[in-house]
């Protein structure tokens, strides 16, 4: 790839040819509406009943409400982001680590599983369940007459029920246990088509090499697989930064108790009740730059900044 | 000696980690399966059952509750055939495009690649509900408004599918080849259907399935563009879900999901054989 | 991925009509009214003063639209089938095409059915409302629904027609409860909508309960231990002591409380203010939550709420009006309260009431005579609404027709026989309705939703307030504390 051949120049125009059905539709469906984005966010508008209140010119001003240190029982940026990024963690982790088990098994020869293709194909099914009917079949399952109540008491692990949506950590940790399980399949599924492109010689002549299952795994797997676990996490991250229906619809939008389970897109949504496109455009922009940092940091950590930079 | 103990625990080992392997995946497996199971049971039983609590024992009223919905004012059936116009559409769309797009980064190098794969990268980190005020907006004007169009085509510039396209491109697609199919005389637009394509196969089945998936569970912007007979399934759901006191049935809830999620697991079943068979596995790696 | 899935209750926020002042243009309100919507800070100036009650104007005259020419198309916008089925069944003459259209005479109707969830309904409207004047003739609505929770934001504006507008006289709705006019009566004392039904709630109790508990399920007997608020209380411990629930949640008696306040929820300068019924309702709530009289902290409509309908469940009693028990109490389920005709009716510590559904008709309707003849046939004429009682077992908006029928040998199964219908009646005629705002909805969910936290004991009283008004300006930003 460092020798480019002459040849090779001349195709280049090619690279803007194939570009153009992406260029056009991201600047008519995305890039406009982005922009108006921005644009709103230095502003005051949003409705007052069927009153349009604004544009009116505000400066930073939605800026600084967002994060404007406020009152005990208050909502702001912070807190939100800070819900945001603990329910992304506590899922993200055993997700990533099951995955990565599941795909180093699955790609091990040594091992020689049985029913590879049931499981594989199970693994993946409930991100087919739509997330609010799933999040509906969890209040019920935990509500505090429903049936994981009643078992843990026939148990007599507990006495009086156990309420899981009045207490901190059990509605984070419901959260990130439901994110865990409608996406660990899908990043298993994707590390193992990323395993595909690995030529099985290289797993035999390890194995005739006698290297250990670990040895093989984060010698000739991880690094093969470094892309799309860049992307994986990557975009994790992004899905975990804009998390909204699970814990919505698991709190009832209260994002209770205390919102220490509101998201930061569950407080945009409240912003945008009233079509406060000021509010919500401010917190967008935001959320946007926090993205984009914390992706930039992934990037750097997994030594791929570099590719694109310097040629 | 020091040789021969790591074999004797690895032979032993595989064993041990063979047995611990299967306890988790069949844990797990139950884990995933369980909900399909509740929801299935709840499919079965009456409103007024459902008020009863949850029990694992089904019920008789399946096709009670299935004709309930469909006879109901919603057009289930309707709704079904406009999921899958939708979402099959959207799918095909992004898959190829992204890939094309991908490919265009991948394989060229030209001025502005930095510049545009960078953007691409950003475009990735904007939350939907904010681009979803300016859209709608935009279609509204365009003309556009209760018409599958604007669900479909920005399918073809979706960032997510393009950055697995080109991680998967990085690790798997060699400029070689290329080369050698440029030799031989081929064009740029047939090189990429005739020996990229096919070489994508197992992403672009991966990322189909996503697609489809997303698309077909998607409320948010349809439930927004979509009016009347052109309602997709999640919009459906959702009214139901919504009626009033006087006819709200959970049960017909539940039966229309359960109905709406078993096209999804036909179309992933289908799909999950290009992915979990390895199909294209072995001519990848040149 | 996850990103566009993201979904459910997104719809709440934002609709292409919503944008259309992204571009500079006004939104388009009826011509006629323009100013009103031209400059929109000044329209607080012209809202309902909430503090003082608009009392309805019975001088204004009915305009005559016998001239005018009837439109092809009927366009109805609401949130549900009720008034779909209402129509169906009762309106002499309305055929049905299909499950969204209809006819009545050579005029087709069009039904546009729109989910209340998430707001979904009013944004719709509101969109369409706002693109009436552009509209063609045949697309504009000429007819839709409206809550009491939300009334107040249709009604002072000019979208909705007075009734006179459309030929009624005033003295022709006399029968009708003078609460579900109050809801409907704007700041200048023009009656803008009416409703075929009242919705008086009662308290329900279980007969088992009442006869271990009290020692009769005699409704005057049951009322003498819930008469008012302390007796009520007192009530609770020796549920109690039986091992009996008083409610299934704390959000049961909500109404009863936010019902009757002194103060709407939002004043006339946009400040949001905490009535000291509430305050009691959070008081007396919190105390018998913590005493274990009530079962659970959770919403209304949910698991803990729905145990009560069974004998297993404990629960003493429900607050609710007629259609409640019908439905949702699970009368169809084998052994449920209901199905073994196991409730009672009384009046309870205080009157309320809970749903109804108004009828407005829409500025710029081309079907004024047909939309009026609706109005009267379903909320006037009498002998179709009491076809509707006997139907529909719904309690409509028909004082001496509703007091007759209370009279006569109606009786109701899951009551054990007992004849509710004298006790909904005197309720609906107490309800007094004149303390609400626009922005009711908004408020109801967000106290009950902030005060959760204190009933839990996770955070104390001020700092659960707090929570409501900073959840309530930022989903009304227009709104001060």
């Amino acid at each position: 790839m460092k020798k480019k051949s002459k040849s090779v120049v001349s195709y280049n125009k090619w690279g803007y040819i194939f570009l153009i059905p992406f260029v056009v539709v991201f600047i008519v469906f995305q890039l406009i509406p982005l922009i108006s984005t921005v644009y709103y966010s230095f502003f005051t508008y949003y409705e007052d009943g069927l009153d349009v209140i604004g544009p009116k010119p505000n400066g930073i001003n939605n800026y600084i409400a967002l994060f404007s240190a406020k009152k005990e029982g208050e909502m702001n940026f912070m807190i939100g982001l800070k819900n945001t990024m603990i329910m992304w963690i506590l899922g993200f982790i055993p997700q990533i680590i099951l995955s990565l088990l599941f795909a180093a098994w699955f790609s091990d020869p040594s091992l020689r599983l049985k029913g590879q293709r049931f499981f594989k194909t199970v693994i993946y099914l409930p991100n087919l369940i739509m997330a609010s009917a799933f999040s509906m079949l969890f209040f019920t399952l935990f509500s505090t007459v429903g049936p994981v109540n009643d078992i843990l008491k026939s148990l007599g692990i507990i006495k009086e029920s156990y309420d899981f949506m009045a207490h901190t950590g059990s509605v984070r940790g419901l959260v990130a246990f439901m994110n865990c399980l409608m996406w660990f399949g899908n990043t298993t599924i994707l590390l193992l088509a990323g395993m595909m492109g690995i030529d099985p010689a290289l797993f035999e002549a390890a194995e005739v090499d006698g290297a250990t299952a670990r040895q093989v795994f984060w010698r000739i797997t991880m690094p093969i697989l470094k892309p799309i676990l860049i992307y994986v996490v990557i975009t994790s991250l992004i899905g975990g930064l804009q998390m909204f229906d699970v814990p919505q619809i698991l709190t009832n939008t209260k994002g209770s108790p205390n919102n220490t389970a509101t998201t930061l897109i569950m407080f945009l949504n409240r912003h945008l009740y009233s079509k406060n496109y000021g509010m919500g455009g401010a917190l967008s922009v935001i959320l946007f730059f926090i993205t984009a940092i914390l992706s930039l940091v992934v990037f750097k950590f997994s030594g791929n900044s570099d590719k694109y930079g310097k040629k | 000696m020091q040789v021969n103990m790591v074999q004797e625990k690895q032979i032993g080992g595989v064993k041990a980690r063979r047995t611990f392997s299967y306890v988790i995946l069949t844990l797990t497996s139950i884990f995933c399966l369980i909900w399909f199971y509740i929801l299935l049971i709840n499919s079965t039983r009456s409103h007024g059952e459902l008020t009863k609590g949850f029990t694992p024992i089904p019920s008789i009223h399946l096709f009670e509750n299935l004709n309930n919905a469909f006879h109901s004012t919603q057009p289930i059936l309707r709704g079904m055939l406009n999921s899958v116009i939708v979402a099959v559409c959207t799918a095909a769309l992004s898959v190829y495009f992204s890939a094309m797009t991908a490919y265009a980064i991948h394989a060229y190098e030209f001025k502005l690649k930095k510049a545009i794969f960078t953007t691409i990268l950003a475009i990735m980190m904007i939350p939907t509900q904010v681009t979803a005020l300016g859209f709608l907006r935009l279609i509204d004007k365009m003309g556009m408004k209760n018409s599958f169009l604007p669900l479909i085509i920005p399918g073809i510039a979706a960032p997510i599918v393009f950055f697995y396209m080109k991680q998967y491109m990085e690790s798997t697609l060699p400029m070689e080849l290329l080369e050698a199919a440029r030799i031989d005389g081929a064009g740029e637009i047939r090189i990429f259907n005739t020996i990229v394509m096919p070489l994508m196969v197992p992403a672009m089945a991966v990322q189909a399935i996503f697609s489809f998936v997303a698309s077909w569970n998607n409320y948010f912007i349809p439930a927004l563009v979509l009016e009347k007979e052109k309602k997709t399934l999640p919009i459906l759901i959702a009214e139901l879900r919504g009626a009033d006191f006087l006819k709200f049935d959970m049960g017909v809830v539940y039966a229309t999901i359960s109905f709406s999620i078993f096209p999804v697991i036909v179309m992933y079943l289908i799909l999950s054989k290009y992915i979990v068979g390895g199909l294209a596995a072995g001519s990848v790696k040149g | 991925m996850k990103k566009r899935l993201l979904a459910l209750s997104m719809a709440a926020i934002m609709t292409v009509g919503s944008l259309t002042a992204c571009g500079g243009e006004t939104p388009a309100a009826p011509a006629e009214n323009q100013e009103s919507t031209e400059s929109t800070t000044s329209t607080s100036t012209t809202e309902a003063e909430p503090t003082k009650a608009p009392e309805l104007d019975t001088t204004v005259e009915a305009t005559d639209i016998s001239e005018e020419v009837e439109g092809k198309v009927l366009n109805i916008y609401c949130w549900n089938e009720e008034f779909k089925s209402r129509l169906t069944d009762h309106y002499p003459g309305y055929e049905v095409v299909d499950a969204t259209t209809g006819k009545i005479g050579d005029i087709t109707v069009q039904w546009n059915i729109t989910p209340s969830d998430d707001n979904a309904y009013q944004n719709n409207l509101d969109d369409t409302l706002k693109k009436q004047d552009g509209a063609a003739d045949d697309e504009k609505i000429d007819l839709f629904l409206v809550e009491a929770d939300y009334a107040l934001k249709y009604v002072d504006t000019p979208y909705t027609l007075p009734v006179t507008d459309l030929g009624i006289d005033l003295s022709e709705l006399s029968n009708q409860y003078k609460y579900t006019q109050d809801v409907m009566t704007s700041s200048d004392g023009t009656l803008k909508g009416v409703s075929w039904q009242g919705c008086p709630g009662v308290l329900i109790y279980n007969r088992e309960a009442a006869k271990e508990v009290l020692g009769s399920d005699d409704p005057a007997d049951v009322q003498a231990a819930v008469k008012d608020w302390d007796t009520y209380k007192a009530t609770a411990a020796d549920m109690k002591a039986k091992g009996y629930y008083m409610t299934a949640t704390v959000n049961d008696t909500y109404r009863t409380f936010s019902n009757n306040v002194s103060v709407p929820w939002v004043s006339a300068d946009k400040k949001v203010q905490v009535d000291d019924n509430i305050k009691k309702w959070v008081d007396d709530s919190k105390e018998m939550y913590d005493a274990g009289q009530i079962k659970s902290t959770e919403n209304l409509w949910g698991e803990a709420w729905n145990t009560g309908f069974y004998p297993d469940g404990k629960v003493f009693c429900y607050f609710g009006p007629a259609w409640l028990i019908n439905f949702c109490m699970a009368a169809d389920v084998e052994g449920s309260i209901a199905n073994l005709g196991g409730w009672g009716a009384t009046e309870g510590p205080q009157g309320f009431f809970w749903g109804g559904t108004w009828i407005c008709a829409a500025a710029g309707t081309d079907n004024k005579a047909t939309v009026a003849d609706i109005m009267r046939k379903l909320t006037v004429d009498k002998d179709i609404m009491v076809d509707i009682v006997k139907a529909d077992d719904d309690f409509v908006n028909n004082q001496p027709a509703m007091e007759e029928l209370a009279a006569s040998d109606y009786t109701s199964a899951v009551f054990g026989g007992q004849n509710p219908l004298g006790m909904f009646a005197a309720g609906a005629k107490n309800i007094a309705l004149d303390k609400i705002s626009a922005y009711d909805q908004g408020c109801n969910e967000e106290f009950q939703n902030a005060m959760k936290d204190y009933f839990d004991g996770n955070s104390d009283y001020d700092t659960a307030l707090n929570k409501f008004y900073d959840a309530i300006t930022t989903k009304y930003p227009a709104l001060s504390y």
